[in-house]
């Protein structure tokens, strides 16, 4: 464990209550503090009194274009606060996408994505980078 | 108004005309399908001309003479007509000079719809296309209701994928964690593991034992078999499976059926429109809430209501609630585990027993469910 991670908080959304959970578990186990909200309207309310150090948050929610919404109110707030998108869309739909070139990155508001579903090396590696710029 | 366009293949101007005048500004209703026709027309003068013209755009219907210089009406039905795969939507309609027998035999061999024989009536003329016409809306109707059906059916199909993969990925997701000892020794974050997998799997179980009923509903009901039951006995049964569940919450089932109520139905049916009603009152109520039954039979029907203390919906969320795999998603039902089939399912039985089903619902107040069944239903239906 990382104890020195402790007073850096994730914000995970997710709608899939099982899928928060493993989030959860899997960055706490690596020492981060985390905070948890089921979609975009109760993240965003959540986001009102606090302010992540990261957020995760998944693409799909409640509406096709939950993720992207929320990913950019959470950069409206703060472009400095990192955005890591999951995905379940490759499994689905073979549709790819990936946020690595500026271009990219100007119309997905998010610094990485992450297919499902998640490893926690995968998770905890990104999350690490993310911090770390 | 549907647009029937006609093309005339006849090498006789005269007969060319003939026919124009007959069809021009002719439609017609077809009462029966609740449809009216026009048409439009146009000719070709010979065979290669009638080819380039169907290449260029399919007419619906072709009237077609049977002799003509070059290309013959019997080749073009081949080319055109013969490789119905390709060409289901358009009809022929052989114009002979005599009616032979032998020409209209090897016509039909070739694909053709009809016959009209020279000389030919005005009348004879409109009732052959007005037939012709028919045929064509019916066999579009029919294609455009199974082209539906399989849209329908596809959408079905993807959602249900969905439903089935997200439990195994949770599944999958927890095994993860246990395997990589995420919790360290911590050992009842790993039972919460384990009993989340458990959940998921029952909610899996539930919803392949909700496909199996919807299936069995959907395809005839061979197995149906319509007998005398008592409604309050069955629905004691039903209380009883739910007792235990309801007790880890403290909340009450009341039955308010003072007396045996006589019902000629299939017994299968009325325990899955039952334990589906019990069973949602239970779920979606709150802690030490309450779960009141009542049932009246009158006029030959049996009016069951249902009514919980839970947390109720809004009125948008009611209209949705018998879709397939409509389940409301919000904080209050998030925990609550479903397949999405449920409502769908006694929508379908209590229509199928000569009923239906209505909801009312006030958020925080409580829902109830008032489900109406034929009380008797008939043997003779159920035997075919």
């Amino acid at each position: 464990m990382n104890e020195n991670q402790g007073d850096i908080t994730i914000l995970v959304v997710d709608d899939d209550i099982d899928v928060r959970e493993q989030m959860q578990f899997q960055l706490e186990a690596a020492g981060y503090n985390v905070v948890t909200a089921e979609g975009q309207i109760p993240a965003e309310k959540l986001l009102e009194t606090m302010k992540p150090d990261l957020a995760i948050v998944d693409l799909m929610m409640e509406h096709v274009d939950g993720g992207f919404a929320l990913s950019y109110h959470i950069k409206k707030i703060d472009q400095n606060i990192p955005v890591l998108l999951i995905t379940g869309v490759t499994a689905e739909t073979g549709f790819e996408f990936d946020a690595q070139t500026a271009e990219e990155q100007s119309w997905i508001k998010a610094d990485a994505l992450l297919p499902k579903p998640i490893r926690y090396e995968q998770l905890i590696g990104k999350v690490k980078k993310l911090l770390n710029r | 108004m549907e647009i029937l366009n006609v093309l005339v293949v006849d090498d006789e101007p005269g007969m060319r005309s003939g026919i124009e005048r007959v069809l021009r500004n002719v439609s017609f209703t077809l009462p029966d399908i609740d449809k009216e026709v026009s048409i439009s027309l146009t000719q070709a003068e010979d065979g290669e001309k009638a080819m380039e013209m169907i290449a260029a755009q399919r007419p619906d219907l072709l009237l077609l003479d049977h002799h003509l210089p070059g290309i013959s009406g019997m080749e073009i039905l081949e080319q055109v007509i013969g490789d119905s795969a390709q060409s289901p939507e358009m009809l022929a309609v052989m114009i002979t000079a005599y009616a032979s027998l032998e020409t209209a035999v090897s016509a039909t061999k070739r694909g053709a719809y009809d016959f009209l024989a020279k000389p030919f009536t005005p009348q004879e003329l409109k009732a052959t296309v007005r037939k012709a016409a028919r045929h064509l809306i019916l066999q579009r109707e029919a294609r455009r209701l199974a082209e539906e059906k399989r849209q329908v059916r596809f959408q079905f199909i993807s959602v249900l994928a969905h439903e089935l993969k997200a439990p195994l990925g949770a599944i999958d997701g927890y095994l993860n964690l246990m395997q990589d000892r995420v919790a360290g020794d911590q050992l009842d974050a790993y039972d919460k593991m384990i009993g989340r997998c458990a959940a998921r799997l029952d909610g899996m179980q539930k919803l392949i034992y909700d496909l199996l009923d919807l299936t069995r509903i959907e395809s005839g009901q061979k197995n149906r078999q319509i007998e005398a039951v008592d409604f309050r006995e069955l629905a004691e049964q039903s209380i009883e499976s739910y007792t235990t569940l309801a007790a880890q919450r403290d909340i009450a089932i009341e039955l308010y059926v003072d007396s045996p109520v006589p019902m000629t139905i299939d017994r299968g049916e009325l325990e899955i429109i039952l334990n589906n009603l019990i069973s949602n009152a239970v779920k979606y109520n709150c802690d030490s809430g309450r779960v009141d039954i009542t049932c009246d039979a009158a006029d030959g029907a049996v009016t069951i209501t249902v009514s919980d203390t839970g947390i109720g919906m809004a009125p948008e969320d009611v209209e949705k609630l018998f879709g397939e795999f409509t389940r409301i998603k919000n904080s209050k039902t998030q925990n609550i585990l479903g397949s999405g089939l449920g409502l769908s399912i006694l929508k379908k039985l209590a229509q199928l027993n000569g009923g239906d089903v209505s909801v009312t619902s006030e958020i925080d107040q409580g829902t109830t469910f008032t489900v109406t069944l034929a009380q008797h239903q008939p043997i003779d239906e159920a035997a075919e």
